[in-house]
């Protein structure tokens, strides 16, 4: 386990590297100088030349690269050129809606995708079955950024149950926080919610059919107990992995949704920053949400490797 | 029960690339011309869809939008088959060397980004348009194919028709062509089925977010955006063009599923 602990975490860490470069390589031949941007048209050449040593900007780009990744490292993710604030505070604000965005959407995605999962198999091929599938045939179909649209459309527009777009602030309460982040969180799930359906489904067939259900069954087991107890059980490690990807697709999903709600989030940090050439804040919430994707697909290995011990051989 | 899903799924597909195609010969109306007077017309006798808020009629916009959405899609799995698949079968023939191992990290790297992340970076830093779309979206492309390819010749590496093919003095660039290629040709059809809707879906989240293609080439998923701050005062706008991804995207995944289980019964998934 020690031995497959560290091939991991080497790994790992070479991903990080090579991340870092690209996203660093990425920026850097972004046309537009950052400090000309800043000052406008009409700046002096001397007053941009201070700007860009002040900024750092007339260092080579390998020192630069080495004064970010060690900054990051240190969780100084450096200064934002549009707004001269530390790129760390910007987003821990705005960690405190993307996070809790994801999680409520991961939540709701898994409360609907388990019973429906399981109802769909414990009636294979009957009409509770057929209609679940068909269900989640469409959520995947549907773009979430168009079931946003609708559902603003329905809930805020129409029925004005929900307002159609941006953040009531924590400090206005739980419940007030919660709910302006309610119709984003339920546009985020659906598509969630049918692929984890799918995976619920076909997982949970796969054990109905081993030799351990029928010795369940045999043992005097109800079908419902034997479902509940036996085969849930073993039908999970699938359904985990996938939970573990869609996290990588809810932070993605997250930066389209929070755009169509308005939300303050990560996702509408990255938009304006690209939009203001405000580039070290664009790397460095890129490599976070990347440092993020890679790690929870690490614990999940992890994980696995600690509950089934075959696979700590060599991956493959 | 065989054909479920293939018929009506290539059904749907079939309408979206006839409507695709008939835009270069015919549309109700013509996209570029606006007409204020008329806009927000609804769905009716003379506009089938109604119009926009320029006054352009939506089915015309739809039907050419398609176009850019499936142009954007196949070009990404061109990319994608392209590349992925010769890295595949060369990862596969080296398998377990210093080679197949560098294909296989690179492969993880790429899944490290999520895809739209990188998507909109790249569109960001070289500039919003329909070619870096589809270069973002076939980006994603390439480790899906070349895992997916990697991962089946790796298999067929060790049966007898391959032995046979090298005892008859075959080398592995011969074999990897005349013979993983053809038996794998039937997985790559349905992958690229698949990641064909992905593509569509990609590419309309893009150009919703002003990313794809500009103006004045008709796109959904600008076409949704447009709609967004007008949606109290005309719902259809934001209604129509939702639904073309959705009958795309739906068609597509229908017929990735029918033909997987046409083309290769033991894959089948009925179970």
């Amino acid at each position: 386990m020690l031995h497959y602990l560290f091939r991991r975490l080497g790994s790992l860490l070479a991903t990080l590297l090579v991340a870092s470069l690209v996203v660093f390589l990425v920026i850097e031949v972004v046309p537009g100088d950052p400090a000309s941007y800043m000052l406008g048209m009409n700046a002096q050449a001397d007053t941009v030349a201070a700007l860009r040593s002040e900024l750092g900007l007339d260092q080579s780009g390998p020192a630069r690269y080495l004064q970010w990744i060690s900054g990051m490292l240190q969780g100084d993710f450096g200064q934002s050129y549009t707004y001269r604030t530390p790129v760390a505070d910007m987003v821990a604000d705005r960690l405190w809606i993307s996070l809790p965005l994801a999680l409520y959407a991961l939540f709701l995605s898994t409360v609907l995708a388990f019973p429906a999962g399981i109802w769909a198999a414990s009636h294979r091929g009957g009409v509770a079955d057929t209609t679940v599938m068909g269900f989640t045939q469409l959520g995947i179909a549907i773009p979430n950024f168009w079931f946003a649209l609708l559902l603003v459309m329905f809930f805020a527009v129409n029925l004005g149950w929900f307002s159609a777009g941006g953040f009531a602030g924590w400090e206005s309460g739980l419940f007030a926080g919660l709910k302006s982040l309610t119709l984003p969180a339920i546009s985020l799930a659906l598509p969630q919610a049918a692929i984890l359906t799918r995976v619920m489904r076909s997982s949970l067939l796969d054990v109905l059919g081993e030799d351990f259900m029928r010795t369940a069954r045999a043992k005097g087991l109800s079908e419902r107990q034997a479902l509940l107890r036996h085969a849930l059980r073993n039908a999970m490690i699938p359904v985990l992995t996938i939970m573990g990807l869609q996290f990588s697709f809810l932070i993605a999903g997250a930066i389209i949704i929070e755009n169509v709600f308005f939300l303050p989030g990560l996702g509408r940090l990255i938009f304006q920053s690209i939009a203001q050439r405000d580039l070290i804040v664009v790397e460095s919430v890129v490599m976070l949400l990347v440092f993020a994707v890679v790690m929870v697909t690490f614990v999940i290995d992890l994980a696995y490797a600690w509950v089934d011990p075959r696979l700590r051989q060599q991956r493959r | 029960m065989k054909l479920r899903s293939l018929v009506p799924g290539a059904l749907l597909v079939l309408l979206v690339v006839i409507a695709a195609l008939l835009s270069y010969l015919w549309t109700p109306f013509d996209v570029a011309t606006l007409d204020i007077r008329n806009k927000f017309a609804s769905p009716g006798a003379e506009h089938w869809l109604g119009t926009d808020h320029l006054g352009r009629d939506i089915l015309s916009m739809l039907m050419v939008g398609a176009r850019t959405s499936i142009a954007v899609a196949l070009v990404a799995v061109g990319i994608g088959m392209g590349v992925g698949v010769p890295l595949g079968l060369l990862a596969a023939a080296r398998a377990h060397s210093w080679l197949d191992e560098l294909i296989m990290r690179g492969n993880d790297l790429v899944f490290a980004f999520p895809a739209l992340l990188i998507a909109i970076m790249i569109t960001a830093v070289f500039g919003p348009g329909a070619i870096n779309a589809i270069i973002a979206i076939g980006i994603f492309n390439i480790p899906v194919f070349a895992r997916l390819t990697r991962g089946a010749a790796m298999s067929l590496w060790n049966r007898e028709f391959i032995l046979a093919a090298r005892v008859a003095g075959k080398g592995p660039l011969r074999i990897s062509l005349e013979h993983l290629l053809p038996n794998i040709t039937n997985l790559l059809v349905v992958q690229g089925t698949i990641q064909f809707s992905l593509g569509i879906l990609a590419e309309a989240g893009l150009s919703y977010v002003g990313l794809g293609a500009q103006p004045p080439i008709p796109s959904w998923g600008r076409m949704l955006a447009e709609s967004q701050t007008l949606i109290s005062l005309a719902p259809h706008l934001a209604l129509f063009p939702g639904l073309a991804i959705v009958i795309t995207v739906l068609g597509l995944n229908l017929l990735g599923d029918g033909l997987r289980d046409w083309l290769d019964p033991r894959l089948r998934r009925e179970r």
